[in-house]
């Protein structure tokens, strides 16, 4: 399979969408081949009736998974959910995976979580593939040198009919952050850093490809919290070169090839490297060192900074239409400029989302909280996957948690998107470890701020926005 | 997916920018299983403003949105798209779109047309002082014509997806006429991908 030219030198998103192309013609999009294809509840009922009123088959149902997550309730799983049409959707996804002969994982199996939490963890996400998914985080996958992206349900029809989907050729952009992250600050802070220099807009047309030192040194779990929101930043997919950290967390998982097809494919995937001297469309290069913890103020993730500034006057900003959706920003999220980000009080604190809810990042903040007490009114821990919540259980953080106070809930997506009954009220302020701060996201009027797992379990334990540090220094709580 | 050739009618200013796809559909409409019924949906939360400009009576029955940058971003629900033409919108004029959202509009007919922001701010106006300004797409040449005020610009589009609008095609269709390719490369993947 190893077709790609040597005779340019060629970036890693290109070779991956190279090796997919089943056919390509003057003036048409490439049609793309696609390895795996994830489904859930709230995508997928239209593109499963698309397939039967046009009489089509779903092509390669081994290759397709799905799960139960944007919906389900993380309390009480045992009982049915109380909503009925969330109910009836899950239902519905139950009824089309039997009748098109698809895998599923349904709420409380074992295997069960957030779409982009199972399939790394059951191996089923391998370096090269073109993974993709009716939800725009699916550039998550990229982290293990896929080409992962997010589609709509036309394209989720598309893709079961054909197990294919014609794609223009995107632009590559190079991020490179180099040099040694400073104390306290995390993946999500150099995903939040970057989104914030390159703006919402900034890689639309684009698929990136984050390098460097800093990149290299991130585990697993640090580069799907950087891939995940490539999004954010308008980026069609985002990607990380696979090397032996990626090597050795997919070693012996339960999808992963095993015996001569493993060496085979490791050492197919060694190959999977931008080359000497391509050339990108575009680069955008970040010091490390320069980075701090930082938290969103706005109503979009671009509007973000770092915790020890304040938030910003819309007449700071030059151009006129962004003046005036500062303006708005501040006035939907009850904020007067000025105000120190240290000196914002929250309510509720949500960790949790396909962006930090895996064992890492529990572990991050039951660290954080271990032996303390949280002041925040509501917080919230809600594990990925089920894996991670019998990984958490069995290192004891369900305890720390309780002990400090916290929710401790079941897997999904829950307050990320809010489609469960976890929603914040009108008004009241979350610190939360997702990927979106547009306005009610997480609940109608809610208001959020998107932050590291690391400062979300700080801010819990102080009642405003915090870092770990903060907490030793006693300059708070 | 139906046919466009022109699109001509008033038009909504929509002075926003980095208009999310939570407040085009909030995601408690994401629960049904069917594929229509959205225009309710539609900028629900903002429409319960009185002075949201879809509340102001001097541009009922519009079918063109004209909006700020970096329009759909967020989500990829196509769920957007649906409530957009199901409340009566056939085009959205912006100076950017969202990848997935854009995807998505091609995918069901309603034209995203990019426009500098020096244009679009032309259109506002143009649409402010004169509520029943008609605005004309025409798919055939990709230019945007609002005769009243000597506006005519071209936009982009890429030749297959104007000539999906023009013919309404279906891409599965397309896309099964290169079955044998889809075999050929299958029998190429390798035995850890299969």
């Amino acid at each position: 399979m190893s077709a790609e030219s040597t005779s340019s030198p060629t970036t890693l998103p290109q070779k991956v969408w190279d090796r997919h192309v089943v056919h390509s013609g003057i003036d048409e999009p490439d049609l793309l081949y696609i390895d795996l294809h994830l489904i859930h509840e709230v995508t997928s009922p239209q593109a499963f009736d698309g397939l039967r009123l046009s009489g089509r088959t779903l092509r390669r149902p081994d290759l397709t998974i799905a799960t139960e997550d944007h919906n389900v309730p993380t309390e009480h799983i045992d009982q049915p959910i109380a909503d009925p049409i969330s109910a009836r959707q899950v239902e519905v996804l139950r009824e089309n995976v039997k009748e098109f002969g698809v895998t599923n994982f349904p709420m409380g199996d074992p295997l069960q979580g957030i779409v982009h939490v199972i399939a790394p963890e059951q191996g089923r996400t391998l370096p090269g593939m073109t993974v993709v998914c009716g939800d725009s985080h699916t550039a998550t996958h990229g982290a293990f040198g896929a080409l992962a992206f997010g589609i709509g349900t036309s394209e989720v029809e598309h893709v079961m009919a054909t197990q294919t989907l014609p794609q223009s050729r995107p632009r590559w952009m190079a991020v490179t952050v180099d040099g040694d992250l400073p104390a306290g600050v995390t993946a999500k802070d150099v995903i939040l850093a970057i989104i914030g220099k390159i703006g919402t807009g900034g890689g639309i047309g684009h698929v990136i490809e984050y390098r460097g030192s800093t990149i290299r040194s991130l585990s697993m779990e640090g580069r799907m919290t950087v891939c995940n929101m490539s999004i954010e930043a308008g980026a069609k997919a985002g990607l990380i070169a696979p090397d032996d950290t990626t090597f050795e967390y997919l070693r012996g998982r339960a999808n992963a090839p095993k015996g001569a097809d493993w060496d085979a494919a490791v050492a197919d995937w060694r190959t999977l490297q931008t080359d000497d001297g391509a050339a990108w469309d575009r680069e955008v290069f970040i010091d490390a060192a320069t980075l701090r913890p930082h938290v969103t103020w706005g109503t979009n993730p671009g509007q973000v900074l770092p915790i020890d500034a304040s938030v910003p006057s819309p007449e700071s900003f030059d151009d006129p239409t962004t003046r005036e959706t500062v303006a708005r920003a501040l006035e939907y999220m009850g904020l007067t400029a000025g105000t120190p980000i240290r000196d914002i009080t929250v309510d509720t604190v949500f960790i949790g989302s396909c962006t930090n809810s895996r064992i890492e990042d529990l572990r991050a903040a039951a660290a954080v909280m271990n032996g303390r007490t949280v002041t925040a009114k509501r917080v919230m821990v809600v594990p990925g996957s089920h894996a991670v919540k019998a990984q958490a259980e069995a290192e004891g953080l369900p305890a720390i948690f309780r002990a400090a106070g916290v929710d401790w809930r079941e897997p999904g997506c829950s307050m990320c998107l809010a489609m469960n009954p976890d929603k914040l009220a009108v008004g009241e302020r979350s610190a939360s470890t997702s990927n979106r701060n547009f306005e009610g996201r997480q609940g109608r009027g809610g208001r959020t701020h998107l932050v590291s797992p690391e400062v979300a379990a700080a801010t819990a334990i102080a009642g405003h926005f915090a870092t770990p540090a903060d907490l030793e220094n006693g300059a708070s709580s | 997916m139906k046919q466009v050739t022109v699109i001509t009618g008033t038009a909504i200013p929509l002075k926003r920018s980095d208009v999310d796809t939570d407040q085009i559909i909030p995601a408690e409409w994401l629960k049904r299983v069917e594929r229509t019924g959205f225009e309710k949906g539609l900028f629900s939360t903002w429409r319960d403003d009185r002075n949201f400009v879809l509340n102001d009576e001097r541009y009922a029955g519009a079918s063109i949105l004209v909006a700020g940058p970096s329009f759909g971003v967020g989500s990829s629900r196509e769920h957007a798209v649906w409530a957009i033409q199901q409340y009566g919108f056939d085009a959205v004029i912006a100076p950017s779109f969202s990848d997935i959202f854009r995807n998505n509009c091609t995918k069901n007919g309603l034209v995203p047309v990019v426009q500098p922001i020096e244009a679009v701010t032309r259109l506002w106006d143009a649409i402010e002082a004169d509520s029943n300004v008609e605005i004309t797409i025409d798919m055939e040449r990709l230019l945007v014509e609002v005769p009243a005020i000597g506006f005519e610009e071209s936009f982009p589009m890429e030749v297959q997806n104007q000539y999906r609008f023009l013919n309404g095609l279906d891409d599965v269709g397309i896309t099964l006429t290169h079955a044998a390719d889809i075999d050929a490369y299958e029998s190429r993947r390798p035995a850890w991908l299969s």
